[in-house]
């Protein structure tokens, strides 16, 4: 589990793909949904080259195309930023299950 | 084409068995300017009511949706409650555009993007992006999408025909459907052969003559449609329907229970793994093991996965096996496999090639990186190790020298590893004339690329159709001596490619002495059968 880590405002937090086929639509949509229960402004992006976005949105983030083993990174700031972003890596590193 | 009678026969691809004589219905998709015109003031209202209806239907079908269905309808609901993605659209519609042409535009474009680039998952994501495109259109123009009026046994044809589409339309009325778009890897079409549906894609020709009602033949075994069929074409066909039915019963029983022929012997039945996802959609007690799994997927995309990628992406299959034996493939990039980064380009005639062994021999590391994470997932499961493309001995001593150097560097830095038994496959003519010479502790038959060379013909050139033929007596032959080998040095000997799947060529198989084949996951229970009426005495029918 990587720790949560503070900076400009933001909250950060990673974990890495673990389903052999990546980020498929379920898990997406699960990311999508968990993202939205918060209201802080939650964005992801795959590996450190990636762009950040909006974790909320299921087209962005399904256009990221992370695959199995890429590191998706978490973003947050605003109101519940570190609660967002240690349930999105719970999320990721319980490989989406329920 | 017109045939006897007046047949007229449009041919396509067949996507998932099955035969229908039945009245045609055409389903006429909506379009942007089909929709009733909306005028600026109304257009928002009438967006945000169809957004609304179609998140009811989704809801609606969710609720009755299995597994596969439910995956594809909630990334679709999801979409519905995307700001990032609407919120362009009402902008356009804010700026004059009306509902119909702004949502249009905007879902074709993200489309173009899902499609764009060499991702295919993304790529058949874009099937779900049209298919909620269609479903909001709908509602904007008030099409009705009920199928409730047409005549049970019908025969849907459509240009195209979307997924979520497929899962609404009552499949107990209509019978099978002929569409003109799609794939056989298409969400319909794995959607289709799940639920049984005989689908014919990829139909060819005019379709705007053929009216509905008009009496058809689908031919989905074949790939083809024959519009008003002659009483010949119509008897022919519900000969093979009875024949179908039977087939269809006997092997569904059949699908969990072992392999065994008339006579009592026996047969090993595993499966081909292309890619994890396909261990969905059959039950590990359906089979004997994993005869071939193609490392390939890691690959896409141009990812060069590090070891423990490799390592967790092998257990999992492993795991998924449950202690049955599972092969695992070296990567096989080359021929028809290009791998950017890895293969190398220009080259004249990439089959005959660096490709396969040969490519990885002179990326060692890349090659050491795979034969790690073998070694170390197989600490955990039964898996066995197998190269593809050996032409001549020498290669199999490379690789076994360096799979010991692995082993070794493993077992100094003392990372927990296995000692995998390391095989072979036989595909090129020198390896299966000699098989026996090549210290391999497995041969796996790969007849796809054997046809291939031994008849001199591209698998990909329609033109050499005859001349591709498994049947080729030399095939046989070669097949045969590579069974002989594997006896004689008592080593295991399996057939992965192609011609293991096709329940007409299970018996040349067995006659080959082979009783291990590796086949695609749709065609256990077919092959099964296969195995089970070999050796029948003649004339006995069940």
């Amino acid at each position: 589990m990587s720790g949560l880590v503070k900076e400009a405002g933001y909250v950060h937090g990673a974990a890495v793909i673990q389903d052999p086929t990546g980020l498929h639509a379920r898990p997406a949509v699960k990311l999508t949904k968990s993202a939205k229960r918060h209201g802080a402004e939650v964005e992801v992006r795959a590996g450190e080259a990636g762009n950040w976005v909006n974790a909320k949105s299921p087209n962005a983030v399904m256009k990221l195309k992370a695959g199995h083993g890429e590191e998706l990174q978490f973003r947050a700031r605003g109101e519940d930023a570190e609660a967002a972003v240690a349930q999105m890596v719970a999320l990721v590193e319980r490989d989406f299950q329920e | 084409m017109t045939g006897p009678g007046g047949e007229r026969v449009l041919h396509g691809i067949s996507a998932a068995d099955g035969l229908v004589i039945g009245g045609v219905v055409v389903d006429v998709p909506a379009a942007p300017d089909g929709v009733s015109g909306a005028n600026n003031e109304t257009a928002r209202p009438s967006f945000d009511a169809a957004l609304a209806q179609a998140r009811e239907e989704l809801a609606t079908l969710i609720t009755g949706a299995d597994e596969l269905a439910g995956e594809i309808l909630e990334f679709q609901e999801a979409l519905l409650e995307d700001d990032d993605l609407l919120d362009p659209v009402k902008a356009a519609i804010a700026e004059g555009k009306t509902a119909a042409e702004a949502w249009s535009a905007h879902l074709d474009n993200e489309v173009a993007i899902y499609r764009s680039g060499d991702d295919a998952y993304l790529a058949a994501r874009a099937e779900d992006l049209l298919d909620l495109k269609q479903r909001v259109l709908r509602a904007l123009s008030g099409t009705s999408l009920a199928t409730a009026e047409v005549a049970p046994g019908s025969i849907l044809l459509a240009q195209d025909l979307t997924p979520s589409r497929f899962i609404e339309i009552d499949w107990s009325r209509v019978a099978g459907a002929a569409i003109c778009g799609g794939s056989k890897t298409s969400h319909v079409a794995i959607l289709a052969r799940a639920r049984g549906v005989p689908l014919v894609v990829g139909l060819q020709g005019d379709l705007s003559s053929v009216a509905s009602g008009v009496q058809a033949l689908l031919d989905a075994d074949r790939g083809r449609l024959v519009i008003a069929p002659s009483p010949e074409t119509c008897a022919g066909a519900r000969k093979r329907m009875a024949l179908h039915e039977e087939e269809v019963e006997s092997a569904a029983a059949l699908l969990e229970k072992p392999a065994v022929t008339a006579g009592g012997e026996p047969v090993s039945v595993q499966i081909n793994v292309d890619e994890p996802s396909i261990l969905n959609d059959i039950s590990p007690d359906a089979v004997d093991g994993i005869g071939l799994t193609r490392t390939e997927f890691l690959f896409h995309q141009g990812r060069l996965p590090d070891e423990e990628t490799q390592y967790a992406a092998y257990l999992r299959i492993a795991q998924w096996a449950g202690g049955r034996p599972v092969t695992i493939r070296t990567l096989d990039a080359g021929g028809d496999k290009p791998i950017a980064g890895v293969t190398v380009d220009g080259e004249s005639n990439p089959f005959l090639g660096l490709r396969g062994l040969r490519l990885s021999l002179v990326r060692d590391k890349l090659f050491r990186t795979q034969l790690r994470a073998l070694a170390r997932a197989a600490a955990e499961a039964p898996l066995r190790v197998m190269v593809p493309m050996v032409t001549v001995p020498e290669e199999m001593e490379r690789v076994r020298d360096l799979f010991d150097e692995v082993l070794a560097d493993l077992g100094h830095e003392g990372v927990a590893h296995g000692h995998p038994p390391l095989g072979m496959m036989v595909e090129v003519p020198a390896a299966a004339l000699m098989a026996e010479q090549f210290m391999a502790d497995f041969y796996s038959i790969g007849s796809n690329d054997l046809v291939q060379y031994v008849t001199a013909s591209a698998r990909d050139n329609p033109a050499l159709t005859a001349l591709a033929d498994p049947r080729n007596p030399a095939v046989l032959e070669l097949i045969g001596r590579t069974v002989a080998a594997a006896r004689k040095r008592q080593v295991d000997v399996s057939l992965c490619g192609d011609m293991a799947s096709d329940p007409e060529l299970v018996p040349l198989l067995l006659d080959s002495g082979l009783r291990s084949l590796s086949v695609a996951p749709a065609q256990v229970a077919r092959v099964k059968l296969a195995v089970s009426r070999y050796g029948r005495p003649a004339g006995q029918e069940a």
